[in-house]
This record gives C-alpha cells, sequence and structure tokens, in this order.
C-alpha cells in the first residue's frame, strides 16, 4: 500500500546521545569532556531541545562503551537518561534505546511501561539489536547472531512487549470495597508467548502504560517494520531514501522518519568546522543522509523529504552548536510553511504524533469470543 | 527492655529511617478514603518529597517479577501493580535532591554487567544517592517470565549472587580516577588504560564487559541485604553495607546484631561498617488507647474476609470460597502437597509441613473459638508493629539504637499517603526533641546519610 505521507506535517525528532554524531564532538562542545556524565548537560540539552519544539529525542546506547577510548568511552544507560527526563518534561517524547539481544525482554517491557507511566506518556523505544560478539560477550553469551536468528529474535522481543503492555486492561484496577477486590482478575492476562529462544507467562509487573502501547521505533534494516509505530530509513541520497520509505509503507508501517546527519554554518562555516573535526577524528561513513553546509540548504532538503516521509530524525554533529541552530533559524521557517508544529504541554507522543490509541489485544479477543 | 546493655551503649545514636514503598500485597490498606492511588507517578513524587522534608536516609522500591495469584488467576484482592524500580528512582532522583533511592534487584533473573551498568547510572544521575538492594529468587514459578527461568537450584543461588556482587564491584571500581580528559585538546577522551574490562567464566557468572561509567560521588552504589537464612546472612556480612532483617521485637533484633557483627568480624570489618535496619510499621494516635483502635482497623481491613479464606486456600490447596469467613475453619481436609508459591516468597520454614501448621491452627482456633478470619488476623503474616503515641514510639526506638540493637527503621506504610505524613509530621519531631535524629541533612550521599565509613577510592 502506498500512502501519501502524513502530508503538510514533518515530525521532528533529534538524536542527542553524548555530545552529538560526530566523535569529535567532545573537543568543541564548550564543556568540560566528562559533562556527558553528569545530569546538567542532559538537561540543558533536552530543556533546549522541548523549547525550540522537537516531538521527540532519542537516546542512543550500547552494553560496550560508545568509542574506544580517543573519543567518548562513557555514557549513562539509556533508559535512566530518559527515566530521569520525565519529571523535568511536559511535552517532548523520551526515546531510549533499548537492545533486545542483551537484555531480558520482560524486564525491558517494564522499563518502558514504567517510563510512558512517569512521563505521563511519552515514552518511546528504539528497537537495538546490537549483534556483536563483544556486546553479547556482556552477558556471557557467544555471537553473532545469524542474519535469520537475529530477525527472529528482535521480532519476538518486540511482540512480547506488546503483548505485555496489553496484559492489565485499562480498566484492570476497581478497588470494589463490596467484593473487596482491588483487581479484576479477569482483566490481567497471562500472555504465554512462547518464541524462537524464551517463552514468557506474564502478566506484566505493571499497569497498562498511559499510551496503550508504547511507540515503538526501528531501522527499516531490522526487517521488523511490520511490527513497528515508526520506521527510520537511511539512504545515501533522497532517491535512495524515496525507494526504501517506498518499500517500508508496504508493510503499513504508520509512520517513516528519514535519518539526517547535520553539520550547519555556525559562527565559522559547516565546511571549516568539518574540516577541523575530521582532523580529530574522521566522521566515518553511515547509512544516512547528510547534510554539511547551510541552513537554507538543509531547510530545502527537509521540505524535499517532507513530500516522502512523515518524519525526520536529525543527528546533530555537535549538539551544543548545531542544536541552537537547528533552533533558531531551521525550525522557525519550517514552523512558517506549516510543515512544523510544536508540541502542546501535556499531550502524549502519540497525540503528538498523530498515532490513534491502539486498543486491547486481550479485550479485542474476548469481543470476538463474545460475537462469534 | 530492662536487660543490660548486651552489645553496648551510644548515648549519640541516632535513628536512621527508609520507607520501603512495596506496590503489592495485603499490607497497604486500600480501602482507606484518602488512600492515593499507588501506581500514579504524582503519588510517588508526592510521598518522596514528604520523607526528604522529614529527611530520611532512604525511599526503597521492592521487586516482585511476577503478578501473585491465587491458585492459578491473578490474586485480585491485594494493590499490585509496581513500577521498574531503577526506571522509577532515575524519573524521582530528578524530583528530589537528598534523600536515597534504592532498588531492589534480583541476581537470579539479571544479567550482572547490565544490572551493574543501570545502577551505575542510577547513582550518577542522583549524584551519589543509589543502593541496590540485593535479593535473589529460586522459584521457578517467577523464573517463567525469563529466558534464563527456574535453572539455579536452591542452594546455589547465594553463591551467584555473591559472584554475581563481586563482578558488579569489579565493574564499578575499573574506571581510574581522574581518567577522563579535561579539555577538548587533550590526546584522548579517556586516558590509555584508564578503564580496564571485567571478566568472569564460572558456571554461575560469565561476561566480559568494559564499565561505561566512572565512580559516584559515593564511589558506588550502597548494597543491602535483606536475606534471614545463614547464606542471606553470610553474603550481608561479607558484600552488605545496610542489612534488613525481619527481627524487630526488640530480644531478636539483639541476638540478631550480635550474630551479624560476629559474622562481620570474620570477614575482618568493623561493627559499624554495616547498618541494621529491620523491616516495621507503625500507627500512631494521640493517646495509646487510639493508636491501638486504629491498629486494630488496620489489621482487619488487612484481613478482608475475602482475603482471610484466600489466606486459607493457599495452605488448604482447595478452593474455599464456599466458606464463610466469619464461621468456623473448613471441615474439609487440605491437599497433601506443599504451599502453593504463586502467592509470593515463601519463607523457608513454610515450604514443608503445612499440615502440621494447619493442625496448630485447628487446635487455636478451636480453643478460643476463632472465626476464618480471626485465625487470619491472628496468624497471617504481618509485619512487627510499632503503636503508640509519637513519643511513646520515639522513646521505644531510641532505646534500640543506643542499646545498638538496630541502627534504624525501614518503615512498610499501611495507608498511602496517611502513614507517611503522620511519621514525618509527628513522630520525626520528638525524635529530634530526643537528640536523636538529624535535624537537617549533613552529607549529600546515601552512603554520607547512612553515616558509613567512607571508602577507600583506589587510585
Amino acid at each position: 500500500m502506498n500512502r501519501i505521507p502524513s502530508g503538510c506535517r514533518l515530525h521532528l525528532a533529534v538524536e542527542a546521545d553524548g555530545d552529538g554524531a560526530h566523535p569529535a564532538s567532545w573537543r568543541v562542545s564548550g564543556r568540560p569532556p566528562a559533562a556527558v556524565l553528569d545530569v546538567p548537560a542532559l538537561r540543558d540539552t533536552i530543556a533546549y531541545a522541548e523549547a525550540a519544539g522537537f516531538a521527540l529525542v532519542t537516546f542512543a546506547d550500547s552494553p560496550l562503551p560508545p568509542g574506544t577510548g580517543r573519543d567518548a568511552a562513557g555514557r549513562i544507560e539509556a533508559g535512566v537518561r530518559a527515566a530521569y527526563l520525565s519529571t523535568l518534561t511536559d511535552r517532548i517524547g523520551l526515546a531510549p534505546t533499548l537492545h533486545t539481544t542483551t537484555t531480558e525482554p520482560f524486564h525491558l517491557a517494564t522499563q518502558l511501561a514504567s517510563l510512558d507511566h512517569a512521563s505521563r506518556g511519552r515514552a518511546a523505544w528504539v528497537v537495538g539489536a546490537t549483534n556483536s560478539a563483544e556486546a553479547l560477550a556482556t552477558i556471557g553469551g557467544t555471537g553473532p547472531y545469524e542474519p535469520d536468528r537475529l530477525r527472529g529474535e528482535v521480532s519476538d522481543v518486540i511482540e512480547v512487549a506488546r503483548c505485555l503492555w496489553d496484559s492489565w486492561q485499562d480498566d484492570a484496577i476497581i478497588r470494589d470495597p463490596t467484593t473487596g477486590r482491588f483487581l479484576d482478575p479477569d482483566r490481567v492476562h497471562h500472555v504465554n508467548f512462547t518464541g524462537g529462544s524464551f517463552s514468557v507467562v506474564g502478566p506484566l509487573i505493571t499497569p497498562r502504560p498511559p499510551q496503550g502501547q508504547v511507540v515503538v521505533i526501528a531501522a527499516d534494516t531490522l526487517g521488523v517494520t511490520g511490527q513497528v509505530d515508526i520506521a527510520l530509513v537511511g539512504g545515501g541520497d533522497l532517491t535512495d531514501v524515496t525507494q526504501r520509505a517506498r518499500r517500508v509503507r508496504e508493510d503499513d508501517v504508520p509512520l517513516v522518519f528519514a535519518e539526517v546527519e547535520v553539520l550547519l554554518d555556525a559562527t565559522e562555516p559547516a565546511a571549516e568546522r568539518l574540516a577541523a573535526l575530521d582532523r580529530a577524528s574522521p566522521w566515518g561513513a553511515t547509512d544516512r543522509l547528510r547534510h554539511v553546509g547551510s541552513t537554507d540548504g538543509l531547510t530545502t532538503l527537509l521540505r524535499q523529504l517532507a513530500a516522502v516521509v512523515d518524519g525526520v530524525r536529525l543527528h546533530p554533529a555537535v549538539l551544543t552548536v548545531d542544536l541552537p541552530v537547528l533552533a533558531e533559524r531551521v525550525l522557525p521557517a519550517l514552523a512558517a510553511d506549516r510543515l512544523h508544529v510544536a508540541p502542546v504541554a501535556g499531550a502524549t507522543l502519540r497525540a503528538t504524533l498523530g498515532l490513534p490509541q491502539p486498543s486491547n489485544r486481550f479485550v479485542d479477543a474476548a469481543g470476538a469470543a463474545t460475537t462469534s | 527492655m530492662s536487660q543490660p546493655n548486651p552489645i553496648g551503649y551510644d548515648p549519640k545514636a541516632r535513628v536512621h529511617l527508609g520507607l520501603f514503598y512495596t506496590g503489592v500485597g495485603p499490607q497497604i490498606v486500600w480501602t482507606d478514603p484518602d488512600a492515593a492511588p499507588h501506581t500514579h507517578i504524582d503519588t510517588f513524587v508526592r510521598v518522596i518529597q514528604t520523607l526528604e522534608r522529614g529527611l530520611f536516609d532512604a525511599f526503597f522500591l521492592g521487586e516482585g517479577l511476577r503478578v501473585r495469584e491465587n491458585r492459578g488467576r491473578v490474586h485480585a484482592l491485594d494493590v499490585a501493580g509496581r513500577p521498574d524500580a531503577i526506571t522509577q528512582l532515575s524519573a524521582l532522583a530528578a524530583t528530589t535532591t537528598r534523600i536515597g533511592l534504592v532498588a531492589t534487584q534480583n541476581t537470579t533473573y539479571n544479567y550482572p554487567a547490565d544490572l551493574a551498568r543501570r545502577l551505575a547510572s542510577l547513582d550518577l544521575v542522583s549524584a551519589g544517592r543509589a543502593g541496590w538492594n540485593i535479593v535473589t529468587t529460586d522459584n521457578a514459578w517467577t523464573g517463567e517470565n525469563f529466558r534464563h527461568g527456574g535453572w539455579l537450584a536452591h542452594d546455589r543461588r547465594y553463591e551467584r549472587a555473591g559472584e554475581f556482587v563481586e563482578a558488579a564491584r569489579a565493574l564499578w571500581a575499573s574506571w581510574d580516577t581522574g581518567a577522563v580528559a579535561t579539555s577538548g585538546d587533550d590526546e584522548s577522551w579517556l586516558r590509555p588504560g584508564g578503564a580496564r574490562s571485567v571478566e568472569r567464566h564460572t558456571d554461575l557468572v560469565r561476561l566480559r564487559a568494559t564499565a561505561t561509567l566512572p565512580r559516584s560521588r559515593q564511589i558506588r552504589p550502597v548494597l543491602f541485604q535483606a536475606g534471614d537464612s545463614p547464606g542471606g546472612r553470610d553474603l550481608a556480612a561479607r558484600h552488605a553495607d545496610v542489612v534488613f532483617s525481619a527481627n524487630t521485637t526488640y530480644d531478636k533484633a539483639v541476638a540478631y546484631a550480635r550474630d551479624i557483627r560476629t559474622r562481620l568480624a570474620g570477614y575482618g570489618r568493623a561493627p559499624d561498617s554495616l547498618r541494621i535496619l529491620p523491616g516495621t510499621s507503625v500507627v500512631l494516635g494521640d493517646t495509646e488507647a487510639q493508636a491501638r483502635e486504629r491498629a486494630a482497623w488496620i489489621r482487619r481491613e488487612q484481613t478482608s474476609g475475602p482475603r482471610a479464606i484466600a489466606f486459607l486456600e493457599q495452605y488448604w490447596g482447595k478452593d474455599l470460597s464456599g466458606y464463610d469467613p466469619d464461621g468456623p475453619l473448613p471441615d474439609i481436609d487440605p491437599t497433601p502437597d506443599e504451599l502453593d508459591p504463586s502467592r509470593g516468597t515463601i519463607p523457608i520454614e513454610l515450604r514443608t509441613g503445612k499440615l502440621a501448621v494447619i493442625a496448630r491452627w485447628r487446635e487455636l482456633a478451636e480453643r478460643r473459638k476463632l472465626s476464618i478470619r480471626d485465625l487470619a488476623i491472628e496468624v497471617a503474616p504481618g509485619h512487627d508493629l510499632f503503636v503508640g503515641t509519637p513519643g511513646q514510639v520515639a522513646d521505644e526506638w531510641v532505646h534500640y539504637v543506643r542499646t545498638r540493637a538496630v541502627d534504624g527503621f525501614n518503615i512498610v506504610p499501611q495507608l498511602i499517603p496517611g502513614s507517611v505524613d503522620e511519621i514525618v509530621d509527628k513522630l520525626v519531631p520528638e525524635l529530634q526533641e530526643r537528640g536523636a535524629y538529624r535535624t537537617a541533612y549533613e552529607g549529600s550521599t546515601l552512603r554520607e546519610h547512612l553515616d558509613l565509613p567512607p571508602l577507600e577510592e583506589p587510585a
């Protein structure tokens, strides 16, 4: 099915790990290198992104250090970062990367449901699938998984998380003094999930998240777009991104976001900034669009992308430099085009993104059983 | 209370307080008309901010990795629904500045490097206020929610816990102090060799990992341990900074303190390197009579008719819903099999011999003419309570800490937020008046609040 993108609107997400997407960003951040291991920097960055009107902030993560030591080798676990920010923000979506391969699925589902409660419905999950021998060794595993096995594992973890988020119906807590019942046991369900390599009985220990289902985000390359709310597509150029967006829409994914790395003209021209950073550590090739240049050029690119995708995830090269430029020059230009609208206080992430409140599979199943 | 000072006397000893926000189980009286929704983030924020106003050492979250059941169905009568502890405490770290944040986390169903990293992360975002209450589980019923389910033999769970904690501690100590660059002009972000990877290859713990975080302001999370079995006590003496215990009555507390301090000495540790905080609950009143009346009301609410029936069903192994909770004990015989584990952790002494327990109950009910509900009120497990006026309870607690029987208490509230409000507003001032409670936070880390000796920071 070739759906038209959500039209006249480009949702804006920003990746906020460390000092930025460029490996040498820590050298020019204007704050001490160790600041990424403390909360003031984190708080300032997200407060800034929220005030600028981003719909969503994502936090990259890995069980391994982010770099080898020449560049940043430390970071706070992403779920903890997102949770810490949940009570300090009121409109921006919070999306930690949690890895399907190196965590217990039950804990992962509980952590995300808890983040959704703490943020009053602003949790999302960037599905991670770290698969190196080094990453799997952190949990005593051996690897990597073969591609089919990996795809199956990722798919199973998403599926069981979704089942667990439905395992408490919205109206499970009844507090009925006449029967002495706090819960209605018919509204809290075992999930009895059996996957390729593990099984989970359930239910979750946490009531259903306020959004019903946490917003699930995954790269198109993981092969699970049929199970997610937002597919992230990379690509070397606009044509490539367009083709990949078209392909994932065949899986009926509700939203498609393009991945765009940005390094912008600031007090110094972008090309000079890049050259200086690359002298310290080269910015290796990635599977994402990369814009190094003017804000006008980026605005033009984003207008073109708005015809192809529903949103973009921006990866600022240096957060303390490129995020302010985005906020002051690019977002206002998109807002003037009505391509960008800032979220409103108290809105759930689903509401901000125009995703419907999902029904509950256990209620649906009961309804189907009654009508048949 | 008249015995001579059995284990020393410290006139300057102060009461350390924690609050254990249980989130499940019969302790919380949800029928209280003033009860706040215990799963809502606003309730957590309100409770923890009240505790911080009351200068508490710590706020604790428990853990239960499967929703409790009664004969195969979700147990409907108690409050249930709790967040992931580290996630919730990270959210609460941003709403508080001083109080300690303690997460109960299992060594059976976690990966050591993953959990160590999440705990270290909480410790950093809270600027040194994190604690880890180390627990183990061995029942396969809980394990059904995990990749690695009922894999661990009971007698090896503390062995695994010990190896797990050692691996976590190695990871927390793996970054050299001052190893991170101080300027963007430095050669590298991390000084070469500034972080060591940690490897373990035993049949219980396998990992190869490099920490992504340096030490926190308190060096590492404070370690709590609650196990009362010899294995648990030994783990506490080896690794813990704080022990919870169920030994709340004075004589038991004294015996426990003596035992644990003997074990400590065996590991070359000083008596003051371990704080003892037994669990308890508090019911206050303007008069002693009023407090007793409230305590009786709470106990009755905690033991509703349906709960009394469900309590017996766990032992009988049969449907008893046809019996009147206000009538005599069931006239049918229990099943011969052992207790159903699905209502939560069963203490080791109750895992066998339920028929003897039931026989004792029958005899007790017969002799004292007790109904099912009366019997449950009498015998269902509950916390040892302190009941009285704020002044009476303060006097008792001061005696406990000055005679070194305990270092304080970990309070299980029955009313949320009622219990929290009254302890902070009425009991804390009485303790302060007696010179047995801080009047302001003096330190910033959980370790400092607990008056634990500073950790030596390796170079």
